[in-house]
């Protein structure tokens, strides 16, 4: 019955954590609501490192909703073959893996050698930025080097229709059971970073500020009647 | 016609002797905090200098404020998708080394250090790391008074522009001092660069301001704003600004800096403007044209119909009194004394200054004798070129500053023939003809500008709280009330706030 803990309980709670705590710190903690940037202080290797990770990150977000929310059959109606869907999953996927753990790696040193960066960094931003590298150096090992060293694994008839499972509440645990050690670390560490979110710096990644596109440049504000806006 | 009022500063820099008390009062008001000791919100320059941050009017550089092309107006560092793509790393921002790393001094080693044979130093200590800076190499107002001379003063963009050479010897060269607050825009480049629209323009008084809440830490608002004028907190990771002291001003009270001026240079006063107008007056074609074109935007607090189209539009009486008695209108718009700075970054400034007439023309030694032909051609011989009051204060353009620089030296030499006489009447008269200026305006303009008193300086109506018009319904709410439909008899049909 292990299985019900890591595929049923372990994902529910730490999704509760990663929604109830966003409410609540969007509620409540409005003051440390930010994207809490260091360029100010050091511009030479932010200039690499902060895109490199921010732009592998969203192609690496595009590419789990493209593996696991849309499901294989959806491919294969669309007349894309298995084995095409893994190239391109496999080079497309392991690039922006590896822009991510590079990027963050730069970020990382960054934060640590440089003095002005370093001493006002806290422990949450360093958590922040080592389990991401866990948690995308694991997805860039299963993409890059099990998929093409031991064997293209199929997650799209597993993993996929799991994590659907869990938005319908009707978890089907049991499809986890015989998927490779490695993913199911891959999973595990991943719902782990999820409950940190509340708790950390990455609580900006709900404020792209979309709406700015279609903003009018100037803005008025009347001392009375200001309405805030919703989560961004 | 969309009628606003602005409250607007205008600093006559005759008078300043850079003292410095504006900045330090406003510093201990203001930016007293963790994460907010490089920011000063009202800083002294020295000029010709690089100024603070170092070289901020350098827009190749920065990018700040709007540019006109191919006939719309856009912001000079990029619209919108530009700077999402760029909310990773902002190419154009400045770092702490362009203000300066703040410090302080190991104090304590004073008290605490051993018995030994020479005396114990404070060193400096960074405010930033905590570590000992063996060598301040730059800091607030490190050019002071031309402090690094010819090394320094070439780093002034203006002076980059300048065609003719300047003066670096004792003898020959020129001084002046330019204080800076926030501008308080009629078209803020700030507040069109800013992703959250955390920063907005109020309504009632036209002061820009930061959401503390809203405001996420893009950063794009810092040299958004070609003045460089709003910094980023990096404690609290989000962006402050000169506020116009508002809580002061909401309550009549002058800002604090206007308040402690020693040399009382500064006025502070409201006028009536039309939000219509401004981005049409700020697309001008030629940069020249902007001066004019934001004096078109303002709207005479005397007119009849200004007046009745402001009350329907919610502009009480005594704001419309203040603007009547604002001494920034009759400096700025009716006298044009009083210029923007930078017109040319087309924010639409509203902090106002009156160039420096001294220091007087040096080879005008028998004033008595001087005619009005005299006086004329002294202007283009002042020690402060005209060319570089210029490309401060007008775009380039020298034709104005030898307007305002003329009706100085009218109002000068009227005074000195009432005070000490001596000077052929006929003369004088040529010279207010020229300056286009009546005696009654003269004599005004030399009372505001030399003995006008705290009321007269500072006419600021109060923030209109009774326009918060729930006050009565707060007073008896509940408090769910947003939840909740009002408890009691309803006595508000409309919706709320509206």
């Amino acid at each position: 019955m292990e299985g019900i803990f890591w595929w049923v309980i372990f994902p529910y709670l730490t999704l509760a954590i990663m929604i109830i705590g966003s409410i609540y710190r969007f509620a409540y903690g409005q003051l440390s609501w930010v994207a809490p940037s260091t360029e100010f202080f050091e511009k030479k290797w932010l200039k690499i490192g902060s895109p490199l990770f921010h732009y592998g990150l969203l192609f690496a977000i595009i590419g789990h909703i493209m593996g696991v929310f849309i499901p294989i059959e959806f491919y294969h109606w669309m007349g894309v073959s298995d084995h095409l869907y893994h190239i391109g999953a496999i080079y497309g996927g392991g690039l922006a893996g590896l822009m991510v753990v590079v990027g963050a790696i730069i970020l990382l040193i960054r934060k640590m050698t440089i003095d002005r960066v370093r001493v006002h960094a806290t422990f949450a931003d360093f958590f922040s930025v080592i389990s991401l590298i866990i948690v995308a150096g694991i997805g860039v090992y299963m993409t890059l080097v099990y998929n093409l060293t031991v064997v293209e694994y199929e997650y799209r008839l597993t993993i996929g229709p799991w994590f659907r499972s869990l938005f319908t509440f009707n978890p089907q645990y049991e499809l986890m059971l015989g998927v490779p050690f490695i993913f199911k670390l891959h999973v595990i560490t991943g719902f782990a970073l999820f409950a940190s979110v509340p708790f950390t710096k990455l609580v900006h990644f709900y404020s792209v500020p979309v709406h700015y596109l279609g903003r009018s440049p100037q803005q008025y504000r009347s001392r009375v009647g200001y309405k805030r806006r919703g989560l961004e | 016609m969309r009628i606003k009022a602005q409250v607007s500063m205008v600093m006559h820099l005759d008078k300043c002797i850079g003292c410095h008390t504006c900045s330090v009062t406003c510093k201990s008001t203001w930016t007293n905090r963790p994460g907010t000791e490089y920011m000063w919100f009202n800083n002294v320059e020295t000029r010709p200098g690089p100024g603070y941050p170092k070289q901020w009017e350098d827009q190749d550089r920065y990018k700040g404020g709007w540019e006109y092309k191919d006939g719309k107006l856009r912001l000079r560092a990029g619209g919108p998708l530009s700077k999402l793509k760029n909310i990773f790393y902002n190419p154009n921002m400045g770092t702490l080394d362009d203000y300066y790393e703040p410090w302080t001094y190991d104090y304590e080693n004073l008290i605490k250090s051993e018995k030994s044979e020479h005396l114990p130093v404070a060193r400096p200590q960074s405010m930033i790391t905590g570590k000992y800076i063996d060598k301040p190499e730059w800091g607030s107002n490190w050019d002071d008074d031309l402090a690094g001379g010819s090394e320094i003063v070439p780093m002034d963009p203006n002076v980059q522009e300048l065609q003719e050479h300047i003066a670096m010897e004792y003898e020959k060269t020129f001084m002046m001092y330019l204080p800076r607050i926030c501008e308080h825009c009629l078209n803020p480049s700030c507040v069109a660069s800013c992703p959250s629209g955390a920063l907005y323009k109020r309504d009632e008084d036209g002061i820009v301001l930061v959401d503390q809440e809203e405001c996420r830490g893009w950063r794009f608002c810092m040299n958004g704003c070609p003045y460089n004028k709003v910094y980023y907190n990096w404690n609290t990771h989000k962006a402050e600004k000169c506020n116009f002291c508002y809580p002061r001003t909401e309550a009549g009270l002058p800002t604090i800096c206007s308040e402690t001026c020693v040399g009382r240079i500064r006025y502070i006063g409201v006028v009536l403007y039309d939000a219509d107008k401004v981005k049409e007056a700020a697309s001008v074609e030629d940069p020249q044209d902007l001066y004019e074109a934001q004096l078109d935007c303002f709207l005479d607090p005397f007119d009849p119909e200004v007046i009745a189209e402001a009350e329907k539009q919610g502009i009480n009486n005594e704001w419309i009194k203040g603007a009547q008695d604002s001494p920034v209108y009759k400096m700025a718009m009716k006298w044009k004394i009083a210029l923007p700075l930078h017109p040319e970054y087309r924010t639409m400034p509203m902090v106002w200054y009156v160039p420096p007439l001294s220091p007087i023309m040096n080879h005008v030694t028998n004033e008595q004798e001087l005619n009005t032909d005299g006086y004329i051609p002294a202007i283009d011989q002042m020690r402060i070129p005209v060319e570089y009051l210029a490309s401060l204060l007008s775009a380039g353009d020298t034709e104005v500053i030898r307007k305002v620089l003329l009706k100085l030296t009218a109002m000068r030499v009227h005074m000195r023939s009432i005070n000490v006489g001596g000077i052929d009447p006929l003369n004088e008269s040529k010279l207010l003809d020229e300056a286009g200026m009546s005696v009654e305006d003269i004599e005004d303009m030399a009372r505001l500008l030399g003995v006008a008193k705290y009321d007269e300086r500072f006419v600021i109506p109060t923030g209109r709280r009774e326009m918060d018009d729930d006050l009565h319904y707060e007073q008896g709410a509940c408090s769910i009330e947003d939840l909740a439909p009002p408890e009691g008899m309803v006595t508000y049909p409309f919706e709320r706030g509206s």
